[in-house]
């Protein structure tokens, strides 16, 4: 059933052979074992024990006794349920708003023929030579002090919506996506009276959940893991997102306090990709395969 | 660079065959009609590019060599920026660190995923299970995995020594020790990324045909022959793609640093990323912070350039 690799089916199938096979399996298993899933089962214990018991050496790899104190503890001291909704916020605006944007962008430059579209998108594609993190001082400033309307954007969530639409990777994906749907069904719909928003509306996007999909992923994945940005457009702790309040917080506060708080923030993502593990797996592996 | 990336694409867009016009008159006005349609699909879109892409490139260049404070208006300064940025200290261990992080990261991030992404590939039961847990530290969040490490690597009660008291080897300084920071942090970073990395090779090694493998067999090729002969050669694009992205990423290295080891000690951990944040938010020079975003801008362009050539060339060819 599986094709053929680097190891021989047949070499595979002698008693030296399924041997090799086997230690080899146990071994990665172990390795594996030890080196992605250890680490988060320490976290997640750890945060069980009593602070006396986390400092011991050698270390207990089981909790004495489990107690939900660190746990609780960070979620009222570390006011992560004011963080937590922080960065939910500021996630859910970057997902509409690059849905909307990114889409309908896409959209026209694939289907409506702009005047100078080729340009347009020569410049949008050009932004993906430039890194993202070269550039986030005049960034700041440009949010700090917005051209023309002269407001700041700082301690706002807009300051995380509205540059996550600037993501010129999703856009070409959707671009892409959107250029492999047939013109005839598009003019089929024009024919029967149909606008070019009913049109993307009905037909277009219908048509392309699974790159509004990975592309969803993506915005909500980057916004959640995003570290130095938020760190400099939100100086106001109330605004901050959990990333950043665990950094700020780390360094006065109790280690199996701490060490549950990043439990909890890991948590949403983990989960996310437990549950569109596959797809999430088969989008990395699709993409790296076209490019 | 750039307009030859936007002609490279602009040849990719088909071409439609435009329909017929309309028999009535008033063909112009619904042209315009159709250009200001379109232009209002793109008018978000643009105008957040414009605002948060092409306005900040170009102004990094500009305040680059300015005096500019927040609230007043910026002076020219020539090439101050440039020098005093030069004459740092700093300068040179954030550029010195930065590119000692890219090649460490580069050796260890590259061979280790690439050889368990061929190991992996042999094996024919818990596929799942692997994908799952490789993949899993990438859905950490970045902060938490170096909190983590952190911990991990504290001289006291941390795993790190436990782990080599454990094992009767003796114990290291890790981010402590100005010779072991970096190796330290360059760990921290594979650890937490290498899962994509695995699962893209993956799928490339998935993608040789079986026939090139029993025809080296066949051939008396052994088990290291095969690799060297047909393994490599056959994923030597992905391999090069990957090595372009990953040597982009690890240049714009902050997290790490910033939160584990606060570019010490003995500056062995500040990176140049680090040292614009400084020179914006410690030192309040926005010039300087701007005059070496240049100068990261400008390595960082050659690298994304080459990398956007390689993958076109590469669906060309497909």
């Amino acid at each position: 059933m599986s094709t053929r690799t680097l190891v021989s089916p047949a070499a595979l199938a002698r008693p030296r052979g399924r041997a090799a096979y086997w230690t080899v399996f146990t071994g990665v298993v172990a390795l594996f074992t030890l080196a992605f899933l250890f680490p988060v089962y320490w976290m997640a214990t750890s945060a069980m024990k009593s602070p006396d018991e986390v400092a011991e050496t050698p270390p207990t790899l089981v909790p004495r006794h489990w107690n939900l104190g660190g746990y609780t503890d960070a979620w009222d001291l570390m006011q992560l349920p004011q963080h937590l909704w922080n960065t939910v916020v500021q996630a859910a605006g970057a997902w509409l708003f690059q849905l909307v944007f990114c889409t309908a962008a896409a959209y026209a430059l694939s289907k409506l023929r702009p005047a100078f579209g080729k340009v347009i998108l020569g410049g949008i594609l050009a932004t993906l030579m430039v890194p993202v993190q070269a550039l986030v001082v005049p960034k700041y400033l440009t949010v700090a002090d917005l051209p023309l309307l002269h407001t700041s954007l700082l301690n706002d969530p807009l300051a995380i919506w509205l540059p996550a639409v600037a993501n010129a990777f999703n856009l070409y994906l959707l671009k892409r996506f959107f250029d492999q749907i047939p013109r005839d069904v598009l003019e089929a719909a024009e024919i029967d009276g149909a606008g070019p928003l009913r049109t993307l509306w009905s037909i277009v996007l219908p048509m392309s959940r699974p790159v509004l999909g990975v592309v969803s992923i993506f915005a909500l994945v980057a916004v959640w893991q995003d570290f130095l940005w938020p760190l400099m457009v939100f100086s106001d702790t109330d605004k901050q997102p959990i990333s950043v309040a665990l950094v700020q917080l780390s360094q006065n506060i109790q280690l199996t306090v701490l060490v549950a708080a990043m439990v909890i923030a890991s948590i949403p993502m983990v989960a996310l990709f437990l549950v569109f593990q596959r797809h999430i797996i088969a989008g990395i592996s699709a993409g790296s395969t076209k490019g | 660079m750039t307009k030859t990336a936007a002609r490279r694409t602009a040849s990719a867009v088909p071409v439609h065959p435009v329909p017929a016009p309309p028999p009535v008159g008033g063909r112009r006005r619904r042209r315009l009609a159709d250009q200001a349609r379109a232009y209002g699909f793109l008018l978000g879109g643009l105008t957040c590019f414009a605002l948060f892409s092409w306005y900040p490139a170009i102004r990094a260049v500009v305040i680059a060599f300015q005096k500019f404070t927040p609230g007043s208006p910026p002076e020219w300064v020539g090439t101050a920026n440039f020098s005093r940025v030069l004459h740092d200290p700093e300068f040179g261990a954030a550029w010195r660190n930065t590119l000692t992080f890219t090649l460490l990261a580069l050796l260890i991030g590259f061979a280790v995923p690439f050889v368990l992404a061929l190991v992996l590939n042999e094996l024919r039961h818990a596929k799942a299970f692997f994908r799952v847990v490789v993949y899993l530290p990438v859905m950490i969040p970045p902060v938490v995995s170096a909190l983590l490490w952190k911990w991990f690597y504290d001289p006291g009660a941390g795993l790190a020594n436990e782990a080599l008291r454990f094992l009767h080897l003796p114990t290291s300084n890790w981010t402590n020790g100005a010779d072991t920071a970096l190796v330290s942090l360059v760990l921290v970073a594979t650890w937490a990324n290498m899962g994509g990395t695995v699962l893209i090779y993956l799928a490339a090694l998935q993608s040789i045909p079986g026939e090139l493998y029993e025809a080296a067999e066949l051939d008396g090729a052994n088990l290291l022959q095969r690799i060297r002969h047909v393994t490599i050669p056959q994923t030597r694009f992905v391999i090069l793609m990957l090595m372009l992205l990953q040597i982009i990423a690890t240049m714009q290295v902050f997290t790490e640093p910033f939160v584990i080891t606060g570019g010490g000690p003995e500056n062995a951990t500040v990176t140049v990323l680090y040292l614009i944040y400084k020179y914006a938010f410690l030192y309040n020079d926005f010039g300087g912070a701007c005059a070496l975003s240049v100068m990261l801008l400008v390595l960082l362009g050659l690298f994304s350039a080459l990398y956007l050539r390689l993958t076109r060339s590469g669906e060309e060819d497909a």
